[in-house]
């Protein structure tokens, strides 16, 4: 069978990856988006994992819970893209500096 | 070397390749596609773990609709992509760094020994008649039933949230105002005008008996 190990190290992995997309595209905001499912996929990788290796479903039903929440998330995302680039004509980063911050 | 560690190798390969090629992709459009795969593959290293439930769950929400919404959204807007691309390569250092030793701190903590195969013992397949979407239904009605809500309420909150973001008030466009509607009366409506009659009466009045 597959040992534990195997299963934390790719979510490390895919974790990994998630952040470094997110500095090598730091003007992009679609795959700025992307990266963080990516990142959340490697989350419900490790609540899976340890769910069955430790035979508590209820790991399970997080993930379910995280997939609710991501999803809205994404939505209410480009919901404000649509809107962002309606406003600037751009999903630039770098131009969204109109609050001074 | 049994079959599920060879598919879990070959399934890992895969969502790897698949996850860098959605971070360095020229065209968005070709890194969501990208990431389409990486949600498929990791869905089937689920099932390796017997979670079918959360594997189709994945497919089926992320592949079929949270994947198609941004492939919709990518597609809609009109962005020069070579132009938020400036500057990629020299975030490349940093990025590999700070990623590289971001995974190599988690590989030394997840990827020890204690974690391995001799200290948690796998418990191996379910017993047939298993239905893992039954176990989790039963958890969900039951001890997460409140969190259940809570996530509806979520959903309800996104679904409004998006659609006033996005809606756009025109100004052609018709619509009912219910208040003003309720307000009507019969005065606002209907106007009695007390008015001379029109006609001349007969000028002889017909006699009486015919």
């Amino acid at each position: 069978m597959i040992p534990l190990n195997h299963f934390l190290v790719l979510g490390a992995l895919l974790f990994a990856i998630g952040v470094a997309g997110i500095f090598l595209n730091r003007k992009n905001l679609i795959v700025i988006l992307m990266a963080i499912e990516l990142m959340l996929l490697a989350v419900n990788m490790n609540f899976i994992a340890f769910s069955h290796f430790l035979a508590d479903p209820g790991g399970q039903v997080f993930v379910f819970f995280i997939l609710t929440v991501a999803a809205a998330e994404s939505a209410i995302g480009l919901a404000i893209l649509v809107t962002l680039f309606r406003n600037l004509k751009s999903i630039n980063v770098d131009d969204l500096g109109s609050l001074k911050g | 070397m049994n079959l599920p560690l060879i598919a879990f190798y070959a399934f890992a390969a895969i969502l790897l390749f698949a996850a860098l090629r959605v971070i360095t992709a020229r065209n968005p459009v070709h890194a969501a596609l990208w990431l389409v795969l990486a949600f498929f593959t990791a869905a089937a290293t689920w099932l390796l773990l017997y979670a079918e439930f959360l594997a189709i769950t994945l497919v089926l929400v992320y592949v079929g609709a949270v994947m198609v919404l941004f492939l919709f959204v990518v597609m809609m807007l009109d962005i020069n992509f070579d132009k938020l691309r400036e500057g990629f390569w020299g975030h490349v250092p940093l990025a590999a760094i700070v990623g590289a030793l971001m995974a190599f701190e988690m590989v030394l903590v997840v990827g020890s020994r204690e974690f391995g195969g001799d200290s948690v013992a796998s418990p191996g397949a379910p017993p047939p008649g298993h239905s893992n979407t039954k176990e989790l239904g039963r958890l969900i009605y039951t001890d997460y039933v409140f969190p259940f809500e809570l996530a509806a309420v979520v959903l309800l909150v996104a679904i409004v949230a998006a659609i006033a973001l996005t809606l756009r008030q025109r100004k052609e466009s018709r619509y009912q105002d219910p208040t003003e509607q309720l307000a009507a009366t019969r005065a606002g409506r209907l106007k009695i005008v007390k008015m001379a009659a029109e006609r001349e009466p007969p000028a002889t009045p017909p006699e009486a008996g015919a």
